[in-house]
């Protein structure tokens, strides 16, 4: 995806390079970052860019909601954005108006369920939630016996187990226990779990390629500078033609991940065609991650092990994201029950419907 | 950033709806009126001259170009759908293939009026088939070490030499290929290098046949002895060939063929499995229709670009790359997976016969059109390290 497309990534841009520049943000181990940023992307309408101006947010296109995804991916973002812009679009699904101030999302598994009890109150345990320890929020999909609904909850009604994912970003697992909603609406109709794990994947996927491209820009660089046996290692054809494998993936995941992110920002509904580009998407782009991350790392040698240098914050999270909104085991599986479901001579049907 | 790559998402337009269900509808005719089998890969067995007639006819070779020369001036994209199309259905498209892919465009843009007038046409009626000469017995990646001289005459050159794994050269009416017309320089190993239109079919040249692995005779060797092409054959500049090859690379190296190659073995595969497959099936099948979407999504995307004129020879080095490594490692991923189909399964003996054709197939998949080493160069030096 091109830099500065629209005015929503070239304010996004902006404050990542003003205020979350990677190096800066690695030396900086008491985190003091964090809120700056967290207010200057406040400020900017950007964590809520896909909730409507009518229900508290910025009203940006999906378009452009996956752009700024992309770039944030592109910084190694470590700031609940994607994960309020998610909560903010799931409860504006139900036309409910979005609080101020950080949200994530549950379930963050599909393998989690949320149950709304006869009395309005929501129960359950989801595990693997991004950045739960630091919401104020949480935009809950709960499933009752009429169908699927939408929450807004009051963080502080959880009960929270801190973890950390793979990337050093929190992973927690929360666990509602008859808790009253601050709002609770249905969902409109045909909108599932499902919607919701595809529309978590599709920002994953684009944060993965993000990362990639950051990967594959660090990783020239370095081969550019680096001098073994008496010459840059990028002239070594071995190093090469890595580097060109690592373009391959960096390329795969940003054309798997921007065709979904268009896929579904021009949908009319959630069909075999969305699932198709959104479940590619997560699969494609968490190989990528493996892939490509491993050659970034090969490039850099010792130094890219090291906390000091900024290649981890790319390479784990990358790996991280994998795990959210369904693994691309997860994913494999059930658009291979999908494709076997339809038929073997509606396979190439589906591949070339768009 | 280094590498500004871009695989913008296209979305092929309503006509190439249309145009896609009118092929469907063709080959649907042609499978049931036993022109081929769709089940058998091995098209390259079958010459289908009449098939190749009855595509020209529907207006589906040379559909990019002008008018003027039997063309219809559509557009990219739509040309990209009756290739997948066709490749899908595993169509007979040898004999037209490389001319309207390739060699078309290059007498687009290099051959003079008449030549264009008198061959263009034929192309489009799908009358003629073409090879391409560049490799030799001691000149392959390295196209510039080619030695086959192209001698200055009166009216002409002489061409003396051997180009080998010509594929097609056997059935080829034509041949585009590189002579030397003088030697290289210090300054420029690539100088000295003429691109020629070789009329096939005459004294002074022999086609011998070369037995591939698949069992097939599909490529062979070619040997000029004194053999006469006319001044008005050379295409583009006299020793300038280098300047000439790098903006069609990006037709060659982008389009369908570069990944559905062993297709077929996925559709057998997901038909063998049936509707309830068991999570290690499933699992295996999401992975490679992801990672097929994936490609076509970037071959669509490249086509695009092409579309609007731009030349992303980085970009479609890397489907090729990406592509012709799936293609090849597919055969043997569908077999890992049906290692534990029921016996029962209704197509098992053509999936496994395809499977036996695939994977003598698929070593050669990342040789031809420019060698998986090649292309990360290319990939390389667009990235700025070389």
């Amino acid at each position: 995806m091109a830099e500065s497309d629209n005015i929503v990534v070239e304010t996004a841009e902006k404050i990542f390079a003003d205020l979350a520049d990677p190096q800066e943000v690695n030396n900086d181990k008491k985190n003091s970052w964090q809120g700056p940023l967290w207010q200057a992307l406040s400020e900017a309408g950007l964590p809520l860019s896909w909730v409507p101006d009518d229900l508290g947010g910025s009203g940006a296109s999906l378009a452009d909601g996956f752009a700024l995804l992309n770039a944030a991916g592109r910084f190694a973002v470590a700031v609940p954005l994607a994960e309020t812009m998610l909560a903010g679009w799931l409860l504006a699904q139900a036309k409910i108006a979005s609080p101020e101030g950080e949200m994530t999302v549950l379930p963050a598994s599909p393998k989690d369920r949320i149950t709304l009890d006869a009395d309005g109150s929501l129960s359950g345990r989801a595990r693997g939630v991004p950045f739960a320890k630091a919401a104020k929020h949480f935009a809950v999909l709960a499933h009752g016996k009429d169908g699927v609904s939408i929450a807004l909850v009051d963080a502080a009604k959880a009960r929270i187990e801190s973890g950390l994912n793979v990337g050093y970003d929190h992973s927690d697992t929360v666990t509602l226990d008859k808790v009253q909603p601050v709002t609770l609406k249905a969902a409109s109709k045909g909108f599932d779990q499902t919607t919701m794990m595809l529309m978590g994947g599709v920002a994953r996927s684009l944060q993965i390629a993000g990362a990639l491209e950051s990967m594959l820009d660090i990783s020239v660089r370095y081969s550019n500078e680096r001098v073994a046996f008496e010459k840059k290692i990028s002239k070594f054809q071995a190093v090469q033609h890595n580097l060109a494998r690592l373009a391959g993936e960096s390329a795969a995941a940003l054309a798997a991940a921007t065709s979904a992110a268009d896929a579904i920002a021009n949908a009319t509904r959630f069909d075999d065609e969305v699932y198709l580009e959104a479940a590619s998407a997560k699969i494609r782009c968490a190989e990528a991650a493996e892939k490509g991350g491993a050659i970034a790392h090969q490039v850099h040698g010792a130094i890219g092990f090291t906390l000091e240098h900024i290649l981890h914050r790319y390479s784990l999270r990358a790996l991280a994201w994998r795990d959210d909104f369904g693994s691309e085991s997860h994913w494999a599986v059930e658009l291979g029950k999908l494709v076997a479901n339809r038929g073997a001579d509606e396979l190439w049907p589906l591949v070339a419907s768009r | 950033m280094t590498a500004a790559l871009r695989f913008d998402p296209i979305r092929l337009p309503e006509k190439c709806e249309q145009l896609r269900k009118e092929v469907r509808a063709f080959l649907a005719e042609e499978i049931a009126a036993g022109t081929f089998d769709p089940h058998k890969p091995n098209r390259e067995d079958t010459d289908a001259p009449e098939f190749s007639r009855r595509v020209g006819a529907k207006g589906w070779l040379g559909m990019t170009w002008p008018k003027k020369y039997g063309g219809q001036e559509r557009s990219f994209l739509e040309r990209y759908v009756v290739t997948e199309e066709m490749r899908v259905a595993n169509a007979p498209t040898r004999r037209f293939f490389v001319a309207d892919r390739q060699s078309g465009p290059v007498l687009i843009k290099y051959a003079p009026e008449n030549i264009k007038m008198e061959i263009l046409p034929r192309i489009c009626r799908g009358e003629i088939c073409f090879a391409i000469g560049m490799s030799e017995p001691n000149s392959g990646s390295d196209l510039f070490a080619a030695k086959t001289r192209a001698t200055k005459t009166d009216g002409g050159y002489l061409i003396n030499g051997t180009k080998i794994w010509t594929s097609s050269a056997h059935i080829a009416d034509y041949m585009i290929a590189i002579f030397r017309t003088s030697a290289p320089t210090k300054e420029n190993r690539r100088h000295g290098l003429t691109q020629f239109l070789v009329k096939m079919k005459q004294p002074g040249i022999q086609v011998n046949p070369i037995g591939q692995i698949t069992g097939q005779y599909e490529f062979n060797e070619v040997v000029f002895t004194d053999f006469f092409v006319p001044d008005d054959h050379v295409l583009g500049e006299v020793d300038g060939a280098w300047k000439q090859a790098t903006s069609e690379l990006a037709y060659e190296r982008s389009g369908p063929e570069r990944f559905l190659e062993t297709y077929y073995v996925l559709t057998e595969l997901v038909r063998a499995v049936g509707p309830n497959p068991d999570t290690r099936s499933a699992e295996g099948i999401g992975r490679l229709v992801a990672q097929l979407h994936t490609m076509r999504r970037m071959s669509v995307s490249v086509a695009g670009m092409l579309e609007a004129g731009k030349e992303p020879v980085v970009e479609a080095s890397i489907v090729k790359d990406i592509g012709t490594v799936w293609e090849q490692q597919l055969p043997h991923r569908v077999r890992d997976l049906a290692a534990f189909v029921e016996e029962t399964a209704t197509n098992r003996e053509t999936l496994e016969r395809q499977l036996d054709f695939a994977i003598k197939t698929a070593p050669k998949l990342t040789i031809q059109g420019g060698t998986t080493e090649v292309l990360r160069g290319i990939i390389a030096r667009g990235l700025g390290l070389r």
